[in-house]
């Protein structure tokens, strides 16, 4: 009831894209984000996820309609936003600690207040060990790790993350995704979510679009109503097994068309 | 570190292997010692005349360093200039790339014409041929910084000053000391070419590259080639300084402090 009175998290309306006077990326892209949603965005390679995601952090300039982020322009609002990327992008001469702080360094937080929130968060993920660490000692994983502690340093109410967990071997993911859930728990922010695995995807979201490519658009839109909290015992519930089939047959239609 | 001592003592063997080889070519061809001498004779020489060697070898140390430190200094000012914008590069690249390609023996004479024979003009000479390097290499590692990580740093509305010092910076330091280890050993070459044309830079002594001259003048054959290995030992000495200065500044984070390979 109340989420209807709220100004929601993200609403493009009638949102299109295009480079150069190409052919549009996206077409007329209409959705509304409720504040404390997780969305996934699927679908095959150029169908303009990833743009999508550009567009809401005002990263990349739309073309033609609108985007508001808590009532507000992406540029105006990126105060509120933070981003995770495909890759890590730890910065390799800092330290773990002095990477995790960079956003609070770069919004000028004092050095006493950023060292207790990087040690609060650092501890929140497990990386206590390694605060000392350069990037280059750590696995993929740890990497990705302190690239989501870095995120939500910063406090931010919107995660958009763009295949963040793509290139981990299959248990360090299901591990991160689970640990994502349990930090979405306890800080209840929205995220908007760009992945290729459709388990992944069903997993951790309330909301999947499937998008459509040439030009970019939502072709279904699936609610994924498994119960919270949601565990790795999730996974064996027999409503996951028919929320992977359904999308999976989803983005096999968008494939063929 | 001992990878580096590795490197050092291979370099140090072939080195040996070199003047058992340069002896015994000696001893079999019965060359005369102004021709060819052997490397005792040389080292008699490097003995016998060993102050004033390290007073040619200090003065164009201070020489090649001086116009190394300034091509450092002035080479990242004028790398920052150039990572401010593609028109700035476009315009006054073509410039570096004159630099570099001007043949510095044609040049030095110039030099010494306009700023006057000395420490002053030789120095000017070491600066000059050292600069290019600097500034492609660090040019190139100020503008190649990943999207993405420009990307992350809007995302915390940093400003163009925070890019340029907590980001842009810092990923350069592995590419400016690619272009100073280039720059140390031909900083050496520079100085002793500026001192061909510059003659004595101080009252009744010159650097290695004056001394050189003399040395051949007088058919002092061995004397010269204490020379040539002092300038050689210079030039080392240079690569060696920059290469542990890369390592200990680097070594925490990046690859090419680690391994020869280069990202």
């Amino acid at each position: 009831m109340s989420a209807e009175l709220q100004v929601p998290e993200v609403s493009l309306a009638s949102v299109t894209k295009s480079y150069g006077g190409g052919p549009p990326i996206l077409q007329q892209i209409d959705l509304t984000i409720a504040k404390g949603e997780f969305v996934s965005l699927i679908g095959p390679s150029g169908c303009g996820k990833s743009t999508l995601l550009k567009l809401i952090s005002g990263l990349t300039s739309i073309t033609s309609g609108t985007i508001l982020v808590d009532g507000m322009t992406p540029v105006d609002a990126r105060e509120t936003v933070s981003y995770i990327f495909q890759d890590a992008t730890l910065l390799p001469w800092r330290t773990v600690t002095s990477n995790v702080g960079l956003g609070l360094e770069l919004e000028r937080v004092s050095r006493e207040v950023r060292n207790q929130k990087v040690q609060s968060l650092l501890e929140l993920v497990g990386l206590t060990h390694v605060a000392r660490a350069y990037p280059r000692q750590l696995s993929g994983g740890m990497k990705m790790r302190v690239s989501v502690a870095r995120a939500l340093a910063t406090k931010p109410r919107l995660l958009l993350m763009d295949e963040p967990f793509g290139a981990l071997d299959e248990m360090t993911r299901d591990r991160l995704n689970e640990e994502l859930l349990r930090l979405k728990a306890e800080q209840n922010w929205t995220a908007v979510f760009v992945t290729h695995s459709v388990a992944e995807a069903v997993f951790l979201s309330t909301r999947i679009l499937v998008l459509a490519p040439s030009p970019g658009r939502v072709a279904r839109e699936i609610s994924i109503d498994l119960p919270s909290p949601r565990t790795s015992d999730t996974r064996e519930m027999p409503q996951f097994e028919s929320f992977v089939t359904e999308v999976s047959r989803a983005l096999r239609g968008v494939q063929h068309a | 570190m001992t990878k580096n001592l590795i490197t050092l003592l291979n370099a140090l063997a072939v080195f040996a292997v070199l003047l058992l080889l340069w002896q015994g070519l000696c001893l079999v061809l019965h060359l005369p010692p102004y021709m060819l001498p052997r490397p005792l004779t040389v080292g008699h020489a490097v003995i016998a005349r060993f102050p004033s060697l390290v007073a040619s070898l200090a003065i164009t140390t201070e020489e090649a360093a001086g116009g190394l430190i300034a091509s450092i200094v002035a080479g990242l000012l004028i790398s920052l200039v150039f990572a401010q914008s593609r028109w700035i590069r476009r315009m006054f690249y073509p410039y570096t790339i004159l630099l570099q390609t001007v043949p510095i023996v044609a040049i030095a004479p110039l030099i010494l014409m306009w700023v006057g024979p000395g420490l002053l003009s030789v120095t000017l000479v070491a600066f000059i041929i050292c600069l290019a390097p600097i500034i492609a290499n660090t040019t190139q590692g100020l503008i190649s910084v990943e999207p993405n990580l420009i990307h992350l740093f809007l995302m915390h509305n940093a400003s163009r000053l925070q890019i340029l010092t907590r980001l842009r910076l810092p990923h350069a330091v592995p590419s400016l000391f690619v272009g100073i280890r280039i720059a140390a050993g031909i900083s050496v070459i520079g100085a002793i070419t500026g001192e061909l044309f510059a003659g004595s830079t101080r009252v009744g002594e010159g650097g290695l590259g004056y001394s050189i001259l003399y040395a051949s003048a007088q058919l002092q054959t061995d004397y010269l080639f204490a020379l040539v290995l002092a300038a050689t030992v210079l030039g080392f000495a240079f690569f060696f300084l920059v290469m542990f200065l890369e390592w200990y500044f680097l070594h925490n984070w990046h690859e090419s402090a680690r391994a020869t390979s280069d990202e």
